[in-house]
């Protein structure tokens, strides 16, 4: 609890004169921001209830892990990440299906671990349960349209998160993969130009791009793995969409290429990512493995 | 022509004026009283799509009125068809289905506040003209890649199912054989034959035609299996001048229909407007659509209605029977019985496009959601009580309350419709309310 006090007290200085320096902050403040939008000008399915339900689930869930598993360090940020990306994300036509899916979310970090690291983005393993187990829930991508005013905030927002987080070359590289793809494709086919410049504007490709697969916890530690990695979950979308014709090719592809990702750090050694330090960390974590528990 | 003053707008109003005689009318909660049907649009295409895992069947109506030597319709296919899985259906499915989802005004009348009682709770390729063709010939063109795959006589229709290499051989060929198709036309073709599709062309054979002994060109329905929940509806805005509509109505087993490529948004709905509405309803939701559509760019697909269609609430007409269903592609459910069964549930999606050239590049994309809630584009009347305000203690108080209702109302209907306040006020009988200080300058801020 007392770290938990350390990162509020994070938020509050943001106020004042220091800015926090753990890009989460910055994260909740964008992702709120997005989902204050949605709600507002993007007629976003989203009741109330369902939202404030979704929180509760969430830091509830997050509370009895960390208290189960005994940790000191761990604080809420991360949990509160989860819940706004779900409450903009997953879609439901009842009330449990929310709480069911980010309590799964967040006790997916807990449970399901290697390397020292949980292996799957909590908030996208709470779609894929949403997508594939859970009834009467579903995910809108096309409910951000492909507006280039909504687009041009979702990079600038998003480019300003992943950089704090260091994790902007995941984003830029699954981008140019994915979009690399695209243009090929479209060239391939004949299209006109004007449908490749529609799925380079589609919102909900940005926001993937931004906040979710830039996460730096289930990205590789390694720089040119994390660049490989991004190109694999680009062109696995890119084949889950355009040649099965299966929707939601995004979120597939990287629930799918999750497991690559401790592959990867034991391939390519490097130090893992620490919340709330934007510095350089010691070099000791590269060379041994750590054992110590990073939960976020 | 304005849509409101042809002679099918005749037929609608004595449609409306029977149902409110009818005592079928009577719903749940509210009388039924109108519908805006999809003739209002005079000019969208309409389709039904129905979808079941890869099945799909699409039926395509052809609301054509020009000379049928000139009509020819082209529309890109998966796989060739075979002639069992082309058929033409009676003009009266797609009405059924029609006024079944219709945007719909219900009404309410007020209580007289003085008697107390108990409380209770309550598209696709559409080429206009052609030439007259020639029957078609079952040979490989090779020097322009065309390959005519089959070619059949189903009712009132010679269809030739084409498959093609490269697109400009395609547009000559339609050309060569009597198609007067648009420019550019080979730059729309050229995607559908890369991913491998195949055309199917249709024209109206006369004698086939005379035997039906009706004016009107029947719908077309065929099936096939793709993974492809796409509706292409490139090809037909070759030639479009201004935006098109399209009304589509899907069927499914699970849940709602969605676009994943472009948004989907309901259409404004459930409240309440003045009632003078209740004779202009179709001037009122042509007007709203055109407002909304232009207020998102038309850049959106608007949902209309989503409802199992077992049962309605109001009924704008009756839930389809199983063999209407069957009729229009729905093989899950059993064809025993009027009703269609609660355990085998047809949910039917209605969606309503206004799109351009410039705002919809790519063909529709659609997903089907686990979303089970339904929705309609319902509009309520409420008559207030006809009562004296000194009839009773709670009388004034009521007709204050109407007064500030009805201004609402009318506030409400002018923000919908994009029309002008004041003459709705003037139509609705409405008297402005004085505003407080802050409001006048409020709106005295406003551009």
């Amino acid at each position: 609890m007392k770290a938990e006090r350390l990162q509020w007290s994070g938020v509050i200085h943001a106020c004042g004169t220091r800015l926090p320096r753990d890009p989460r902050v910055y994260q909740i403040l964008f992702l709120a921001g997005l989902l204050g939008a949605g709600a507002l000008a993007r007629d976003f399915t989203l009741r109330p209830e369902q939202m404030a339900l979704t929180f509760a689930g969430g830091l509830a869930t997050q509370l009895a892990c960390v208290r189960i598993v005994g940790l000191q360090r761990v604080g809420v940020l991360s949990a509160l990440i989860t819940c706004l990306g779900l409450s903009i994300l997953l879609r439901a036509d009842n009330l449990w299906v929310h709480p069911l899916a980010v309590a799964l979310a967040i006790a997916s970090k807990f449970l399901i671990r290697a390397g020292g690291k949980h292996l799957f983005n909590p908030g996208n393993l709470g779609v894929i349960a949403g997508l594939a187990l859970i009834p009467g829930a579903w995910i809108s991508p096309g409910q951000w349209g492909s507006d280039i005013a909504s687009a041009a905030w979702v990079v600038a927002l998003g480019a300003a998160v992943a950089s704090r987080a260091r994790r902007l070359d995941t984003s830029w590289a699954f981008l140019v993969c994915h979009l690399g793809l695209a243009a090929a494709r479209v060239v391939w086919l004949g299209y006109d130009w004007p449908v490749f410049v529609h799925q380079l504007q589609s919102g909900a490709l940005l926001l993937f791009a931004f906040f979710m697969i830039s996460d730096p916890m289930t990205t590789p530690n390694h720089h040119g793995a994390r660049i490989a990695h991004a190109a694999v979950v680009a062109a696995v979308a890119f084949v889950w969409q355009f040649a099965l014709y299966v929707p939601n090719g995004l979120v597939w592809a990287l629930f799918l290429a999750a497991p690559l990702v401790p592959v990867f750090d034991r391939v390519f050694r490097a130090e893992r990512f620490k919340w709330g330090d934007n510095r350089a960390l010691p070099s000791p974590a590269a060379r041994a493995p750590s054992t110590t528990t990073t939960v976020g | 022509m304005n849509a409101l003053f042809r002679p099918g707008f005749a037929r609608i109003l004595a449609a409306i004026a029977a149902t409110l005689v009818a005592p079928g009318a009577l719903a749940f909660c509210g009388f039924y009283v109108g519908k805006a049907d999809a003739s209002l649009f005079n000019d969208a295409s309409q389709v039904v799509m129905v979808r079941d895992g890869d099945r799909t069947t699409i039926t395509m109506r052809n609301q054509y009125k020009g000379d049928l030597t000139e009509f020819a319709m082209v529309v890109p296919v998966p796989e060739v068809l075979p002639e069992e899985s082309i058929k033409v259906i009676d003009n009266a499915l797609f009405e059924r289905l029609d006024a079944y989802s219709a945007p719909r005004l219900a009404e309410y009348f007020d209580p007289n506040p003085c008697e107390v009682r108990p409380e209770r709770k309550g598209m696709l390729g559409m080429f206009p003209q052609s030439l007259a063709m020639d029957a078609a010939r079952a040979k490989v063109e090779e020097d322009r890649g065309v390959t005519v795959e089959a070619t059949y006589t189903i009712g009132e229709y010679d269809v030739v199912i084409l498959s093609a290499k490269e697109s400009n051989g395609l547009e000559t060929w339609l050309r060569e054989n009597g198609y007067r198709i648009p420019e550019g036309a080979a730059r729309a073709l050229a995607p559908y034959i890369r991913q491998d599709f195949k055309f199917f062309v249709a024209k109206v054979n006369l004698a086939e035609q005379a035997k039906t002994g009706s004016e009107f060109l029947r719908p077309m329905q065929f099936s096939f299996r793709t993974e492809k929940f796409v509706l292409p509806i490139r090809l037909g805005m070759m030639n479009a001048r201004g935006p098109q509509d399209l009304m589509l109505w899907v069927l499914t087993r699970t849940g709602r229909v969605e676009t994943t490529n472009y948004r989907t948004v309901r259409l404004p709905a459930n409240v309440d407007i003045p009632t003078y509405v209740k004779g202009e309803f179709p001037a009122f939701y042509k007007a709203l659509f055109s407002e909304q559509a232009k207020r998102e760019g038309h850049r959106v697909v608007f949902t209309e209605y989503v409802w199992n269609m077992s049962w309605c609430d109001p009924c704008a007409a009756d839930p389809l029977t199983p063999a209407e269903l069957r009729g229009l592609g729905v093989d899950w459910v059993s064809s025993g019985g009027r009703r269609a069964p609660q355990a085998q549930p047809v949910i039917l999606t209605r969606l309503h496009v206004r799109y351009t050239p410039e705002t919809f590049p790519e063909d529709l994309v659609f997903q089907e959601t686990k979303d089970r809630q339904n929705y309609q584009a319902r509009y309520v009347l409420r008559h207030p009580a006809k009562v004296d305000p000194e009839a009773c203690p709670a009388a004034r108080a009521y007709l204050d309350h109407v007064a500030r209702r009805q201004e609402r109302e009318a506030e409400t209907l002018a923000a919908l419709t994009g029309w002008d306040i004041d003459r709705v006020r003037d139509r609705a009988g409405v008297v402005p309310r004085r505003r407080g200080w802050w409001e006048e300058w409020w709106v005295g801020m406003a551009p």
